[in-house]
């Protein structure tokens, strides 16, 4: 895997999805991709954007009312 | 033949419905929310997409507000089972089906205590009798949007307004409406909306849903199931977040791939149009009906005040009869009987008996309405006075 990648958690999927199309829109790219284990238990998925995107895509998300749980480098 | 039992499922579907099934089915098939290889995710997308078409239909605030189940009916027992407990006083109308009125009987012997607010033979409601109901202990007002034996609107906008000057949250069963007359939840003040995906959403049956608005805290608010959610799984205890909270267990995402077609159609088409569409052939139905001899037609007869559903009796016939005459004789397909809705019927003065009913849809005709129309007229004819 890339070393230039941060994933961003969210609530549930919904959220991914969500913050997906918010990133999308803004010109950033995501993936969707199921959590690291290191970073939780969860089953779910997370976001993962450019780790140089990270300010901008927590703006974004933040503007658009998408709520975020944490950011992590990968 | 001729389907007007649209206002118990709708049919057909618009074009794009099955479709969005079938590729959900032969392409996608995986599990939303679970695992999070690209099926998985391109199905949570597809179920968002449904999320999305439903909340800008219905005009929610946000689309993790719209929780998915599987009818009005566990919608409706999802908002009452979940807010009320023993000691609150819910205000109610005559005109309810059983699915709001049999949730709100059982907490009834649960200690919740209900006020029938009584409607006129037509089946409309005095918002007055509503805010002369409202006690000290009142938390909630659920009301039937229109009533699915006459088709009458019952006034929404009157109970939000004492809803608010009251402080109580307002509870609206579209199950009628949803899809045919506009609905706006933030600006019609509705703080609960729930619906079904298989009348005039134009999806598939297996789909409904409650809208839960800004006003509903959530903290306080219990699920009916408790179990999976794909989320927070490193704990024992359920979300405590919309829509996971709400939602425990493998959704029917090929039904909601199809909802989403199925409101996407209705958007596009646009709900005013398809109104208009409707009221124009209501009344064509009601105004041919009041025409023939022996007819008794239930409701306040004005189309521009109800939905496309028109009740009648055809004297010295039952209306198990006259539904089998229509089916094996014209190919037209209506439902007879108490509709689920005996408090109802009790209003319009119609039970144990029950009416015929025709519900109409955007996808009838004006020649559809005429001739059943005449075969109302040949049967009634046909029938000793």
């Amino acid at each position: 895997m890339s070393e230039n990648y941060g994933v961003i958690l969210v609530h549930s999927t919904s959220y991914a999805i969500r913050a997906e199309s918010v990133l999308n829109q803004a010109g950033l790219p995501s993936k969707l991709i199921p959590v690291p284990r290191h970073l939780s238990s969860d089953c779910g998925v997370c976001v993962r954007i450019e780790r140089a995107d990270q300010e901008a895509a927590l703006q974004a998300l933040a503007a658009a009312g998408v709520e975020t749980e944490q950011y992590h480098e990968i | 033949m001729i389907y007007f039992d649209n206002a118990a499922t709708s049919w057909p579907k618009p074009p794009g419905v099955a479709e969005a099934m079938v590729h959900f089915i032969d392409d996608v098939g995986a599990n939303p929310g679970r695992s999070a290889h690209r099926l998985a995710v391109e199905s949570g997308r597809i179920v968002y997409g449904a999320r999305e078409a439903v909340a800008e239909l219905f005009k929610a605030s946000d689309p993790l507000r719209v929780v998915f189940g599987h009818n009005v009916t566990e919608a409706l027992n999802l908002a009452l089972r979940g807010l009320l407990h023993a000691g609150d006083h819910v205000v109610t109308s005559s005109m309810e089906h059983n699915s709001m009125m049999r949730p709100l009987r059982a907490l009834e012997e649960q200690g919740v205590e209900l006020t029938v607010v009584q409607c006129s033979p037509e089946g409309l409601l005095d918002p007055a009798g509503v805010e002369a109901a409202v006690q000290a202990n009142t938390v909630m007002i659920a009301l039937n949007h229109a009533s699915n034996v006459v088709g009458t609107l019952l006034p929404v906008a009157e109970a939000a307004g004492i809803a608010r000057d009251h402080g109580l949250l307002l509870l609206v069963d579209a199950a009628q409406t949803g899809g045919a007359y506009p609905i706006d939840v933030q600006a019609d003040g509705i703080d609960l909306l729930a619906f079904t995906g298989h009348k005039s959403l134009c999806g598939p049956m297996g789909t409904g849903g409650l809208i839960v608005d800004e006003r509903v805290d959530v903290a306080q608010m219990e699920p009916l199931k408790r179990g999976g959610t794909g989320s927070r799984s490193e704990r024992e205890e359920q979300p405590d977040f919309l829509p996971d909270m709400c939602e425990s267990g493998t959704p029917n995402a090929v039904g909601l791939a199809g909802l989403g077609a199925g409101v996407q159609w209705v958007l596009e088409r646009g709900v005013d149009a398809i109104r208009a569409h409707e009221v124009i052939l209501a009344q064509r139905l009601i105004n041919g009906l009041l025409g023939i001899r022996g007819v008794t037609v239930y409701g306040g007869l004005d189309a521009t005040r109800q939905t496309a559903t028109v009740s009648f009796n055809v004297a010295g016939r039952a209306p198990s009869d006259i539904g089998l005459l229509l089916d094996e004789e014209f190919g037209i397909m209506c439902r007879v009987g108490l509709h689920c809705a005996p408090a109802a019927h009790r209003t319009i003065g119609t039970f144990p008996t029950g009416t015929v009913r025709f519900g109409l849809s955007a996808f009838n005709t004006s020649e559809e309405v005429d001739a059943a129309v005449a075969a109302v007229g040949q049967l009634a004819r046909e029938t000793p006075q």
